[in-house]
């Protein structure tokens, strides 16, 4: 019946075969990466935008509050930056939702979900870009803070592990932006969702120990993911870790795997399940 | 009718959508015969974006079928999205992108290949006199460029069925012509076109047969002419220079009109008209009593009447006149 079309000559590889499917399935999440990095490479300025917070608080923090900081370590930017480094993957979901929200709303999805290409490469292009950009976003924050003097102790090995147990922080957290950009009407409803990301951030041992807040906060702050993975990457840095005999303080470095795990895979699939259900 | 040898390149059979407490679509059906140009009609809100959104595989219907290029949509909809294209509000382009890096992207995900991604962007890029822009982002173009470059983005696999939102809307004449252009060519090389607007003129250019929707409903389906025979005759029309003069022509309108037709006036425009029947005679004797009566006419003729006519008397007096065209309708397909 096809054949009554004598202008389809240009038509599609069917992909038949399982083979077949993984093959497009990656091929057509590279497309959607490269769509990504041509972005980034087209607009520099997003990466200086998105990496604006956390400069100008690295700076705040270690020059204009630093000296008034007391943490009971020896230099507030060995603790703090780490922080820091932690505190930029949790907003980075941000980023996620802000991308998700617009592809949306401008109609970019739909064009997508009209065309044969494998519908999961929307969802793991989404994935593989925001981890590349996160690697991006903590290259530039390590290099300033190596600059206002924060150094890693804990050897080669140990400070590759922390930068991985930030990025998987960050890819966590990519589904949970994916679901926001789904659910939100539009672009600037996603960005009114900082207000929800500040405290998710803030309220953890990012700038200052839970156990110097208030007693309910301070729980709070510990059972924090972004917490558990600033921890453990302090330590791994050999930079000081708030002191604190709560069991979560205590396995950080167990908690950095398991909080992200955990995340993904409750997010995962609520993720997916609602990109699917934009058909209903 | 319904068989695989279907003369329709999209068959839809009581399509229904709820939303929230309503339906978007109400039992929708739709009839396009392969190789033509098929119009869409209908107001904000009459459902045809939902229609579209079904027949593309964007949206799953609660209730009915529907086939596009012999494919069941819910049952088969990676084969209709291969035989499709979608472009306007529906479907987008990349804003940051450059116009050929937009369409290179979207032809590898068509699975062309890089290489044949590539040389069909610059197909289509100098098909829609896009080739100078191509390599700029898309901020620097201007709307009918914008919009040739989404019309192309729909045409990367030549469609079996092409989906297209007001095409023109917005647009220079030169730039809505080229459009006009190439969904002609794309005609001509077989692709059938499910055109939706607002805009009855273009579905009047463009359109073999017209579908008009209201309220998830087909209300009307025929070629554009039999259309605008079923709403009334030819029309005597008249603007005068002054409004205040509009009773009085309406009075002698109404002398000429058919039967049972009250002559349509409209303050604002200054404009008044009647449907008549012997047409010459007519005109000739509404223009000779104004002029005896001393009334300023600017202008005077007569005229068919306007898909806008048509849609309105369909959508605005369902009861009686959408049933009597349905019927009307329904009796002409069984005469042809």
């Amino acid at each position: 019946m096809s054949g009554l079309n004598p202008t389809a000559t240009a038509t599609a590889t069917a992909p038949s075969g399982p083979e077949n499917r993984l093959y497009w399935a990656l091929a057509d999440c590279w497309t959607i990466v490269r769509r990504d990095l041509t972005h980034l490479a087209r607009q520099p300025s997003i990466v200086a935008w998105q990496l604006g917070f956390p400069i100008v608080s690295v700076l705040l923090f270690v020059y204009v509050f630093g000296s008034a900081m007391d943490v009971g370590a020896a230099d507030y930017e060995s603790y703090a930056l780490p922080g820091m480094f932690a505190m930029t993957m949790a907003f980075g979901f941000m980023n996620t939702a802000m991308t998700v929200a617009v592809d949306k709303e401008r109609g970019i999805t739909d064009r997508f979900r009209s065309m044969p290409m494998a519908p999961s490469a929307v969802v793991t292009g989404r994935g593989v870009s925001d981890v590349l950009h996160a690697g991006l976003d903590l290259l530039v924050l390590a290099a300033i803070a190596l600059v206002v003097g924060w150094r890693s102790d804990g050897g080669a090995l140990a400070t590759l592990y922390a930068f991985g147990l930030l990025l998987l922080l960050r890819f966590a957290l990519i589904w949970v932006g994916v679901l926001i950009g789904l659910l939100v009407p539009d672009q600037e409803a996603a960005g009114n969702l900082f207000a929800l990301a500040f405290p998710f951030g803030m309220i953890s041992s990012v700038f200052t120990p839970p156990s110097m807040m208030p007693d309910w906060l301070g729980t709070i702050a510990m059972w924090n993911p972004v917490s558990s993975t600033a921890n453990a990457v302090r330590d791994l840095f050999g930079n000081p870790v708030p002191g604190g005999g709560s069991w979560i303080e205590q396995h950080a470095a167990l908690m950095a795997v398991v909080w992200p795990l955990v995340i993904t895979a409750v997010f995962l699939p609520l993720a997916v399940r609602r990109y699917q259900r934009l058909s209903s | 009718m319904t068989t695989s040898a279907t003369p329709y390149a999209v068959l839809a059979e009581g399509l229904v959508k709820r939303y929230g407490g309503g339906r978007a679509l109400d039992g929708f059906d739709l009839e396009v015969r392969r190789g033509t140009v098929h119009g869409l009609l209908g107001p904000n809100g009459a459902g045809k974006t939902t229609a579209v959104r079904v027949l593309a595989t964007l949206v799953r219907p609660d209730g009915g079928r529907a086939e596009v290029a012999g494919h069941d949509v819910t049952r088969e909809p990676a084969r209709v999205r291969r035989r499709i294209g979608l472009t306007g509000q529906y479907a987008a382009v990349d804003e940051i992108l450059t116009g050929r890096q937009n369409l290179e992207m979207f032809g590898r995900l068509f699975h062309l290949g890089a290489r044949r991604a590539r040389q069909r962007a610059g197909e289509l890029l100098e098909r829609f006199a896009l080739t100078e822009a191509a390599d700029k982002p898309l901020k620097a173009y201007s709307g009918g460029m914008r919009r040739r470059l989404d019309l192309a983005a729909g045409m990367i696999l030549a469609p079996e069925v092409l989906f297209l939102d007001e095409p023109t809307t917005g647009l220079d004449p030169r730039s809505r012509n080229e459009v006009w252009e190439a969904v002609r060519s794309l005609v001509a090389g077989g692709t059938t076109v499910l055109l939706t607007t607002q805009y009855l003129e273009e579905a009047d250019r463009l359109a073999d047969r017209v579908t008009v929707i209201d309220r998830g409903v087909r209300i009307a389906d025929d070629t554009p002419a039999a259309l605008k025979g079923a709403v009334g005759g030819d029309r005597v029309e008249v603007v005068l220079y002054d409004a205040a003069d509009l009773p009085s022509a309406a009075e002698v309108l109404a002398r000429v009109a058919d039967e049972g037709a009250e002559p349509y006036t409209d303050p604002v425009e200054r404009r008044a008209h009647a449907p008549v029947t012997d047409r010459v005679a007519a005109l000739t004797e509404v223009a000779r009593t104004l002029q005896d009566e001393g009334v300023g006419v600017e202008d005077i003729g007569l005229r068919r009447p306007t898909l806008d006519e048509v849609f309105l008397s369909l959508t605005g007096h369902r009861t009686a006149t959408a049933t009597a065209t349905a019927t009307a309708t329904e009796q002409k397909e069984h005469a042809a």
